[in-house]
């Protein structure tokens, strides 16, 4: 599988994300943000940082960006998109994901080890976060629709929302299941020099769904 | 052009903790019997047709899932 990692003005984590996909036995390459063009591309990755320098919201200004056209029309097609961390904000504000990122509740910026559940296996997985607009938000209505949907991806563990989400949740799907968000960086988890491996899991769960 | 100003909020109900913050901050300072704070933004502009702004508002100005927005014609 060849993947295709977004790269805007002001991300940050397009570099560790390629590499993570190189680990998990795949093929990367970076995508600038003025590309529309994705064909050869199996699965796209929006990654994590500070695009367009979060001007307005998390994620507003990058959704308008001609890769994310181009990625709006990949999602549509069943194509893999995976988004990190600011990749997440902006899947939301472009409505690929349902719901929003709200600043932290308690409003530092969060950097530390999280522990995470995979819905539906209930495997545990150890995975840095580090943000200061990560607490999921979302009408009532629509978190108990995605949870009977299952469209909740991952929690935070007992004791590890440390941004007040909504539910815990750390993770969402679309309704179709080839769009995933979450805010902590599986990225960051995949070599044993860093302490974990977890997060080659997302990357495996990500390369499991073909276009 | 026709010069406006629109008013970005937190929707009721969703938690603030830029208006908790300075909330909890007035009284160190002396001023008491403040509440309900809620901090927002404001976005000054001019347009040649004012009409747009109404759409302008719910595709970029403000996220309508978290934010209320008003638009004020000067």
């Amino acid at each position: 599988m060849i993947w295709g990692v977004l790269q805007f003005p002001g991300s940050c984590d397009e570099r560790d994300a390629v590499h993570a996909y190189r680990l998990a036995g795949g093929e990367a390459r970076l995508v600038w943000h003025e590309e529309r063009d994705l064909r050869g591309l199996d699965g796209v990755v929006v990654p994590g940082g500070f695009s367009y320098g979060d001007y307005l919201r998390a994620g507003a200004i990058a959704r308008f960006s001609p890769a994310m056209e181009a990625v709006a029309a990949f999602a549509a097609a069943g194509g893999p998109v995976l988004g990190i961390c600011n990749g997440f904000q902006v899947l939301c504000e472009a409505g690929l994901l349902p719901g929003a990122l709200l600043r932290n509740a308690e409003l530092r910026f969060r950097c530390h080890q999280v522990e995470l559940i995979e819905e539906g296996t209930g495997a545990r997985l150890s995975i840095p976060a580090k943000h200061g607009e990560g607490r999921y938000n979302a009408p009532n209505e629509l978190l108990d629709q995605l949870e009977a949907k299952g469209q909740v991806a991952y929690r935070y563990a007992d004791g590890h929302n440390s941004n007040g989400s909504a539910r815990d949740i750390a993770g969402v799907t679309n309704e179709r299941g080839n769009v995933l968000g979450l805010m902590p960086h599986p990225e960051h988890a995949v070599d044993p020099l860093t302490g974990s491996t977890d997060g080659l899991r997302v990357f495996e769960r990500m390369s499991g769904i073909l276009a | 052009m026709a010069k406006a100003r629109v008013l970005i909020r937190p929707k009721e109900g969703i938690l603030d903790p830029q208006g908790k913050a300075v909330e909890r901050a007035l009284p160190a300072l002396g001023f008491e019997g403040v509440e309900h704070v809620r901090v927002g933004r404001m976005v000054e502009l001019e347009a040649e047709d004012p009409a747009q702004l109404g759409e302008l508002c719910e595709k970029l100005l403000a996220n309508p899932l978290i934010e209320d927005y008003e638009i004020q014609q000067l």
